[in-house]
């Protein structure tokens, strides 16, 4: 699936929801299944500290994909991130560059991207995307 | 003393009767900021529409009309916390700002290498980093009178700790973050016996009960008007005159002098040597008719109701399975901090904001105070005298309904 494609997914997922409590719920149920960063992984240089909640992220780099295991303190967090992770996870590191994540102001969480949210969401994606470019610089170098 | 009537106060207060998410607000996060009666927006209102001007400045009517109104919001407010003239009392941004102008201006005048700064170890960084930043300019050293694992200061110490080193003693009245109460007057006494002068950081006290400075003696006292239902952005620096004459300008600017040469510069008296640019004239004008609201319902009122709100908040709150109470004092102010067993406090609140009830999470600008608790960060609830049981109750069966849900 493109990244888009697992994005119309999630909406879609989520239509079947009107109360708040239950959309919650079925983020923080998506945590489950977050690919876990691994413990050794959870070292400062991979702390993305938002204000808040903590959140870890890992990339791994492996035949022209990225893939993604991260791990928050927050759950509701760590279900956001889940999401994410689970539509960039296994894409191009171009795809990855140009994603517009539109899902998440979709499914009415649009705050979660604002700056002042402070839950290391918006630092995660970032984050994610500088991995992302990181890759694409070092194999255009590689064939120059 | 006559009972608050609530339902009438909530009336002026138009956010109160707001809803969020589709859910009537239940606001409990006032030792962050509170919410501003009709009294105090008309007044604002009033102010642009009919007389803004600059102050002490201009030869026009509207001028004067603002100086006088912004000059008689000083003295609402000098006479609100009692002190011996209006001229002791400056205009500031807001809490923080009356604190970095007493560390700056009193630290470059009287911290030498190897003295120390006095403050406690439940500080609201407002109160820790300005001390950090003067303290490692002037080489002074920075000193934290202890506390225990009920949130209460160790007063014991404090003889030990004021030794002849110590240039300034720097206080919270109340812990924004524990909601404990400071024995201010014992630390006043004994630092006064030393010749040591305190300031004292009234943000999250001057709401919820009354406050004399002549009676308390303090030689600073700071806080902010959006705490004291007023705007943001004004605050207020009292300074006996004695203190605030002998110390040297925050900035420079219009207004604080008297004449001014490329040579030399001679200030101006106070309060305006403090006053440097043209001033929050609005907010303190709005400030000025928070004060006469408040006034009006009586701060022993205030007190009474805000008592037994937070009272009735901590016995139907102890009844949550799993919760824990971080600051136990047995003096405390309208602020309840807590955990849910292992629950992240991001998590609840946000699942408490869905239900329309807003509260405060995380370290509350307290670092120091969840270090030595462990934790990363509290859930605070913290209550206004517009506030009610019912809002308590919402807060119980929220609180019961997002645990439920984060804990599968």
């Amino acid at each position: 699936m493109t990244i888009n494609e697992k994005q119309d997914e999630l909406i879609e997922d989520f239509e079947l929801f009107s109360d708040w409590m239950d959309k919650y719920e079925n983020i923080i149920e998506m945590g489950k299944d977050l690919p876990l960063i691994d413990e050794k992984y959870k070292v400062p240089e991979n702390l993305i500290k938002g204000c808040q909640s903590n959140v870890w992220v890992q990339p791994e780099f492996r035949d022209g994909r990225v893939w993604f295991t991260a791990d928050s303190d927050a759950i509701i967090t760590k279900g956001l991130i889940s999401m994410m992770v689970g539509v960039l996870s296994g894409h191009t590191p171009e795809e990855i560059v140009d994603a517009d994540l539109y899902f998440i102001p979709a499914i009415g969480l649009q705050n979660h991207l604002s700056p002042n949210r402070s839950n290391g969401l918006l630092a995660m994606l970032k984050q994610i995307k500088l991995y992302a470019l990181a890759y694409q610089s070092a194999a255009n170098q590689g064939h120059k | 003393m006559a009972r608050l009537d609530t339902d009438r106060i909530r009336k002026d207060f138009p956010i109160l009767s707001t809803s969020i998410y589709g859910k009537p607000l239940v606001y409990l996060d006032n030792a962050a900021t509170t919410q501003k009666p009709v009294q105090v927006l008309d007044t604002l209102e009033k102010y642009y529409q009919e007389y803004n001007s600059n102050v002490h400045r201009g030869v026009h009517l509207l001028s004067q009309q603002a100086t006088a109104a912004y000059e008689q919001a000083r003295k609402k407010v000098a006479a609100f916390i009692g002190a011996a003239e209006s001229d002791e009392v400056i205009f500031t941004k807001g809490t923080t700002d009356g604190i970095n102008l007493i560390a700056s201006s009193y630290g470059r005048k009287y911290l030498q290498p190897g003295d120390s700064v006095l403050i406690s170890a439940m500080e609201h960084h407002s109160n820790i980093v300005p001390w950090q930043m003067i303290c490692e300019e002037r080489g002074a050293v920075l000193k934290v009178i202890p506390m225990d694992e009920n949130g209460v200061l160790k007063i014991d110490e404090l003889p030990g700790l004021l030794d002849e080193k110590v240039k300034i003693v720097s206080l919270t009245y109340v812990s924004n973050s524990l909601g404990t109460v400071n024995p201010v007057h014992e630390v006043i006494k004994q630092a006064h016996a030393k010749n040591i002068p305190v300031l004292l950081d009234a943000a999250q006290a001057v709401q919820h009960f009354p406050i004399d400075v002549q009676e308390l003696d303090v030689d600073f006292l700071v806080f902010s008007g959006h705490k004291l239902y007023g705007p943001t952005g004004i605050g207020v620096l009292y300074g006996k005159a004695g203190w605030l004459n002998d110390l040297p300008p925050y900035q420079g600017g219009g207004d604080m002098i008297k004449t001014v040469t490329f040579a030399k510069t001679v200030y101006n008296v106070l309060p305006y040597k403090f006053e440097a640019g043209t001033p929050d004239i609005s907010g303190a004008i709005g400030l000025g008719k928070a004060v006469d609201y408040i006034t009006e319902l009586g701060l022993d009122a205030i007190r009474e109701q805000e008592d037994m709100l937070v009272q009735y908040a901590l016995s139907e709150m102890a009844a949550i399975p799993g919760i824990r109470f971080i600051g136990q004092a047995e003096k405390r102010s309208s602020v309840v901090s807590f955990l849910i067993n292992d629950i992240h406090p991001y998590d609840l609140g946000e699942l408490l904001d869905k239900q329309g009830i807003a509260i405060r999470t995380g370290h509350h600008c307290t670092e120091p105070v969840m270090d030595f608790f462990g934790i990363p960060g509290t859930c605070r609830a913290s209550f206004a005298f517009y506030n009610t049981t019912e809002e308590i109750d919402f807060l119980v069966s929220g609180i019961k309904r997002a645990a439920a849900i984060l804990q599968g």
